[in-house]
């Protein structure tokens, strides 16, 4: 039991481990000044308060769509919706926030965030109703319904719901009291970066301390085993999958009424998408999806640092996040983890040690 | 109605740019129908288009050579593939992450390489790219002659790609092979055929074809790079290899299919119809769903796909 405690520690952390050695190898061979990419990564990231609020505002999006698409997989179904699903919460988020010119501001704010959440739980109970009734693959039913949102949202900023100025394929600001307040303004440190993490204490008391969490989990851990024991599992599927999905809704709706305040194409830099990575480096649980989703956001917040002043791409965040992505899915196989179990008591652990205690003391 | 009757007048012109957008997603559904036979599901096949698409723009804009670019291209998807197939064939890792793992690396590394090869520049650049063939005769022949032979060489490699597909899948040794070790991997290696070497070999496959359909999209479709420009292809060359029921000639159907779609949207706009061109681009994938839901092809999927194999 503590051996695999520990290898879920583990791979993680040898995955980031990987991950840097890899991509510090790259740069060292594209001639750029590695410790310096790193140093300016991590002041972009947490340099000071303001970079801190950035972080996490880049996070906040990641955190919502990781929680769902963790808490699908945990049903053992792949959401590779969460994309569409976020963009149709935005939609309805800035469609029905425009018509709440004359409503009092806790109450509007509270009225787009449930306009956000239904539209993701529907879109998500399209991929259910296809699962359960038609036998339709997940994974390819939420990717073409991640178009046909991506489509819906082009339409609607280019027709009924374009800005009234008609200048720019983006919807009209919502009113300011359908927008979620700064906390510590300048930074845009907004209060829906609170609802994600209650957001996540939610989802771990649901999912460890409730009968209908502990059915999902043993409908993922094992099926079969499940229906022996009495459990209905389409039924645990098809509920997960709608939680996923109002998450998911949940991460365009904060996210337009927390920063952008209106909608336009090419809304989202493929949120949905990087909440599959979040989730995984997660290892699938709230509490670690909380950190992955920090640690993906300090990279997008680090990485445009180190494009302002090194003038290094800023997607190479994305860069980072796939090799430790794939790093994670090597050390995540049986064969890999066979070999972690043999050799972490006797290298891998001491390695960890020199790391944390013996490289500062050096430097 | 105005719109549809100019749009019958230009119905050849219609043609000639489904065919021209129908052939990268042909090249690529046809390679992930054969991964897909072979019982694994390779969403990376987005990242291997991309990849592609700047390999070979990269080689022709340095050599001035697009046959070069085209291999080049072929060769980078080839490498995306094997490092999929590393992880996923050869350690057994989960097929999906590895696939979102590829799909984000290709989108970061050709970010970064396009920007620190060539910069930040507002234009566009060009490159030599692949000139259509006019193939004798036919290419004079009224309405169809410029509509279908009139185009890069790779879109007649594509179509022929279809029936020798056809034919490898469905009446050589390998072929049956492969489908064996799609539907069922124990059974097939019990009768001696390596499962994974099966497996490395369609996704080496479909890594070259996925590099090639990267090559054309940036040198013959739209002879310059933009990044992320595969936009989506690979995810619907997927829909495809479904929409065709795992078939190389429902892949043919398919790509015709999505490929009237763009082709129409272009066409609508510069005809200036009332519809909205988003409906039109919409259409293919709610018609996918439409048919998933109505077709009930799970009797007709690889009964193994996107399972990892372990030897026993």
């Amino acid at each position: 039991m503590v051996t695999v405690q520990l290898t879920a520690l583990i791979s993680p952390l040898l995955a980031l481990a990987s991950a840097a050695i890899v991509i510090a190898c790259g740069l060292w061979l594209t001639g750029a000044d590695v410790p310096s990419v790193f140093v300016n990564l991590w002041l972009g990231a947490a340099g000071d308060s303001y970079r801190l609020s950035e972080t996490a505002v880049k996070a906040c999006p990641l955190l919502f769509t990781g929680l769902a698409v963790m808490l699908a997989l945990r049903a053992g179904v792949w959401n590779i919706g969460a994309e569409g699903q976020l963009l149709l919460g935005a939609l309805a988020t800035a469609w029905v926030g425009q018509h709440l010119t004359f409503i009092p501001s806790p109450l509007a704010v509270a009225i787009v965030v449930a306009a956000s959440l239904s539209a993701g739980v529907f879109w998500a109970g399209c991929a259910a109703y296809l699962k359960q009734k038609h036998n339709v693959n997940e994974v390819i039913s939420t990717i073409m319904l991640n178009f046909v949102a991506l489509y819906l949202v082009s339409y609607g900023v280019h027709g009924p719901l374009m800005e009234v100025a008609g200048q720019y394929p983006q919807t009209d600001p919502l009113p300011p009291t359908a927008t979620l307040p700064r906390l510590f303004p300048p930074a845009r440190f907004h209060l829906g970066i609170l609802f994600a993490l209650v957001a996540a204490l939610i989802v771990w008391i649901f999912l460890f301390r409730t009968k209908a969490g502990f059915r999902i989990r043993a409908t993922g851990a094992n099926p079969i085993a499940a229906r022996f024991a009495g459990i209905a599992t389409d039924r645990q599927v098809a509920l997960a999958f709608l939680l996923s999905g109002a998450l998911a809704g949940l991460a365009g709706g904060i996210e337009v009424s927390g920063i952008t305040h209106r909608v336009y194409e090419k809304f989202s830099p493929g949120y949905g998408y990087t909440a599959i990575a979040v989730a995984l480096v997660g290892q699938r649980s709230p509490i670690g999806v909380v950190f992955a989703a920090l640690f993906f956001g300090a990279l997008d917040a680090g990485a445009s640092a180190v494009q302002r002043t090194i003038g290094l791409s800023s997607v190479l965040a994305s860069v980072i996040q796939a090799v430790v992505v794939l790093f994670l899915a090597a050390y995540s196989t049986a064969t890999v983890q066979r070999f972690i179990h043999r050799t972490s008591t006797r290298l891998i652990v001491p390695l960890l040690l020199c790391w944390f205690v013996l490289l500062p003391s050096l430097t | 109605m105005d719109f549809l009757i100019a749009l019958l007048n230009n119905s050849d012109a219609l043609l000639h740019s489904t065919l021209v957008a129908a052939t990268p997603l042909l090249f690529a559904a046809l390679g992930e129908t054969f991964v897909q036979r072979a019982g694994i599901i390779n969403i990376g096949l987005e990242g291997i288009l991309l990849t592609g698409a700047f390999a070979g723009m990269t080689a022709s804009y340095f050599s001035g050579s697009p046959l070069l670019g085209l291999i080049v291209g072929a060769v980078s998807g080839l490498l995306l593939a094997l490092l999929f197939a590393g992880l996923t064939v050869g350690l057994s890792a989960d097929q999906i992450v590895v696939g979102v793992g590829l799909n984000l690396l290709a989108a970061g590394l050709t970010g970064v390489l396009y920007r620190g090869i060539f910069g930040v520049t507002g234009q566009a650049l060009q490159v030599s790219t692949f000139l259509p063939i006019h193939i004798p005769f036919f290419s004079t022949l009224p309405i169809l002659g410029s509509s279908l032979f009139q185009h890069a060489g790779l879109v007649y490699l594509a179509i022929t790609l279809v029936p020798i597909c056809t034919f490898f899948l469905f009446y050589l040794r390998a072929g049956l092979q492969l489908q064996a070790v799609g539907e069922h991997p124990h059974a097939a290696e019990t009768l001696g055929i390596s499962v994974k070497r099966v497996r490395f070999l369609a996704l080496a496959f479909e890594g070259v074809l996925g590099g090639i359909a990267g090559s054309y999209l940036s040198l013959a479709y739209s002879n310059t790079f933009i990044e992320g420009m595969s936009a989506g292809r690979g995810f619907i060359a997927l829909a495809i290899v479904i929409f065709g029921r795992w078939n190389p000639t429902g892949a043919l159907w398919g790509a015709l299919f999505f490929g009237v779609a763009t082709a129409l949207q272009f066409h609508l706009q510069a005809l200036g119809s009332e519809l909205p061109y988003q409906i039109v681009l919409m259409l293919p994938y709610v018609l996918t769903l439409l048919a998933l839901m109505l077709l009930k092809t799970s009797a007709t999927a690889p009964a193994a796909l996107g399972q990892p194999y372990h030897r026993e």
